[in-house]
């Protein structure tokens, strides 16, 4: 009852400033100081959120399935390049500054190029996810094995064990809050990559539809769009928050341990 | 026979001799410490003996068999705990024998019986970090009982400072317990230590390794019989010890 009410408390900050930014939002639209269609109010954005629902569930559906397949395949190509990486010192120096030149070329840029080489469908989007979303999981993958100190891995070594088992026991589970730190982010980038993606070139998804309201100057419309990727990416990263939850209670542990009581 | 025989080791890092002509042994059921200042060479000695270095020169026999450069022989409990953050004590505990080969439920089956007698009980499902320093290191020692050769009776151990972390009153009733749990296991141990007391207190013998390059000064044996009496630490015998150590360093 009393941790309960201690992460109630922890929140309410959090919660004032965002209903404080609402208010201020609601007030300056309605003041007409700014016009109604440059600016729509929340109530506005609201009605859009309920009045086009059907279209925009089924754009934000396509939308979410490139950012799922798309960050799928980042977190497994991330896992194994930062394995081999960590496994083999010259496939690191190899590929290491690659991976720094992939992340200095600007989303915007590559994508349509992607569009370009793939086409209007699903393939090139799931690409810029994939891109977006493999340094920051591979980056953390790669701390997180270098976390680990000789004193540990000469333990494991001193009671007789393989290079894999040394992996299983010791690495990987060292360098799992690493992982879930990077997933955190780039389940955030799955979202935005997606969407910027189909911005360039494509038939559905909500970068599209976004497009084509802001031909129309429907800004209520746009603004409803934005506000839906903000709540996508945070039921997302939520969803990471609680998978490493329950890949990792000993970190929970941890946790309330060092709490002061 | 001696169980564990260092012979001739010498060893080198980047062309610096760290230690020289090393001779120690180690007989079954004796625990025998290995005193001297920072930087003799202890941890290298161990790491040689453990198999996790090559000697420049010299060779680790134990029980007649060459292990030199073979870990997994002998278990080593390093100087902080190492108990895996991630893995129950029961599991930390009984990993050597995972290691070896055994399913999990087995290790672990293995490993609950010794949780009483290291003074361990209740703790089989918790993790490291709700421990305290004090029962960390009874569950490293379980760890590294569990990694010797125990089932034999001929279980050799390597501790390096294992209670060098701390503090002065938990060190001191660790070392009771430890003494009486040592007296009801078989589990030939060497010890390194820098604390001339903590070697006094719980060797049979001890090997005085100092110089640089590190070499094996003197050998002093420890008469008095184990268990020791209580205020052991307190007697002239225990001072005259003290002296000749301290004379040697």
């Amino acid at each position: 009852m009393r941790k309960r009410l201690q992460n109630i408390t922890a929140n309410v900050p959090a919660a004032a400033a965002l209903v404080l930014i609402l208010l201020i939002w609601f007030g300056v639209s309605a003041s007409g100081a700014v016009p109604g269609y440059m600016l729509p109010s929340p109530v506005d954005v609201g009605k859009v959120l309920v009045s086009d629902r059907s279209v925009i569930m089924m754009h934000a559906g396509v939308t979410l399935q490139e950012a799922f397949y798309g960050l799928c395949i980042g977190v497994v190509l991330a896992f194994l390049t930062a394995t081999l990486m960590n496994a083999f010192l010259v496939i690191n120096r190899a590929l290491y500054p690659i991976m720094i030149i992939t992340q200095t070329i600007p989303t915007i840029a590559i994508a349509p190029l992607l569009v370009l080489w793939m086409g209007f469908g699903m393939a090139p989007k799931i690409a810029l996810v994939v891109i977006t979303t493999f340094f920051p999981i591979t980056v953390g993958l790669l701390d997180g094995y270098k976390s680990v100190d000789q004193d540990s891995r000469d333990l494991m070594r001193a009671m007789g064990a393989s290079r894999m088992q040394i992996f299983t026991h010791l690495k990987f589970p060292a360098a799992l809050p690493y992982f879930f730190a990077g997933l955190k982010i780039s389940a955030s980038y799955a979202v935005v990559g997606a969407v910027i993606s189909e911005w360039l070139g494509g038939f559905e998804g909500l970068g599209v539809y976004m497009t084509r309201v802001k031909k129309a100057y429907a800004f209520d419309k746009m603004f409803a769009v934005i506000f839906l990727i903000v709540v996508i990416s945070l039921l997302l990263m939520a969803v990471v928050n609680l998978l490493g939850k329950l890949c990792m209670p000993w970190e929970r542990v941890a946790f309330r341990e060092k709490r002061p009581q | 026979m001696a169980l564990l025989r260092a012979e001739q080791i010498s060893k080198a890092y980047n062309g610096r001799t760290i230690i020289k002509n090393i001779n120690i042994e180690l007989n079954q059921g004796e625990l025998v410490s290995l005193l001297g200042v920072s930087g003799s060479g202890k941890t290298t000695l161990f790491h040689v003996l453990s198999g996790l270095i090559a000697p420049e020169e010299g060779r680790v026999i134990l029980r007649e068999e060459d292990i030199t450069r073979k870990p997994g022989k002998i278990s080593y409990m390093l100087q902080k705990d190492l108990l895996l953050p991630h893995k129950k004590i029961i599991d930390n505990v009984s990993l050597p024998l995972v290691i070896g080969g055994m399913k999990r439920k087995e290790a672990r089956k293995i490993a609950a019986p010794f949780f009483e007698e290291f003074g361990l009980a209740g703790t089989e499902y918790q993790y490291p970090v709700q421990l305290s320093g004090g029962m960390r290191q009874r569950a490293a020692l379980l760890r590294t009982y569990l990694s010797s050769d125990y089932q034999s009776g001929g279980g050799v151990a390597l501790l390096d400072e294992p209670f060098s972390a701390l503090d002065t009153i938990t060190k001191s009733a660790i070392h009771s317990w430890y003494l009486d749990v040592m007296s009801r296991i078989d589990l030939s141990t060497l010890f390194i230590t820098h604390d001339i007391d903590e070697a006094i207190l719980l060797s049979d013998r001890i090997y005085i390794l100092n110089g640089k390059p590190g070499e094996i000064r003197d050998e002093i044996i420890i008469e008095e019989r184990k268990p020791r009496e209580k205020d052991f630490h307190l007697s002239d015998r225990f001072l005259d010890y003290k002296r000749r150590i301290i004379a040697k360093l």
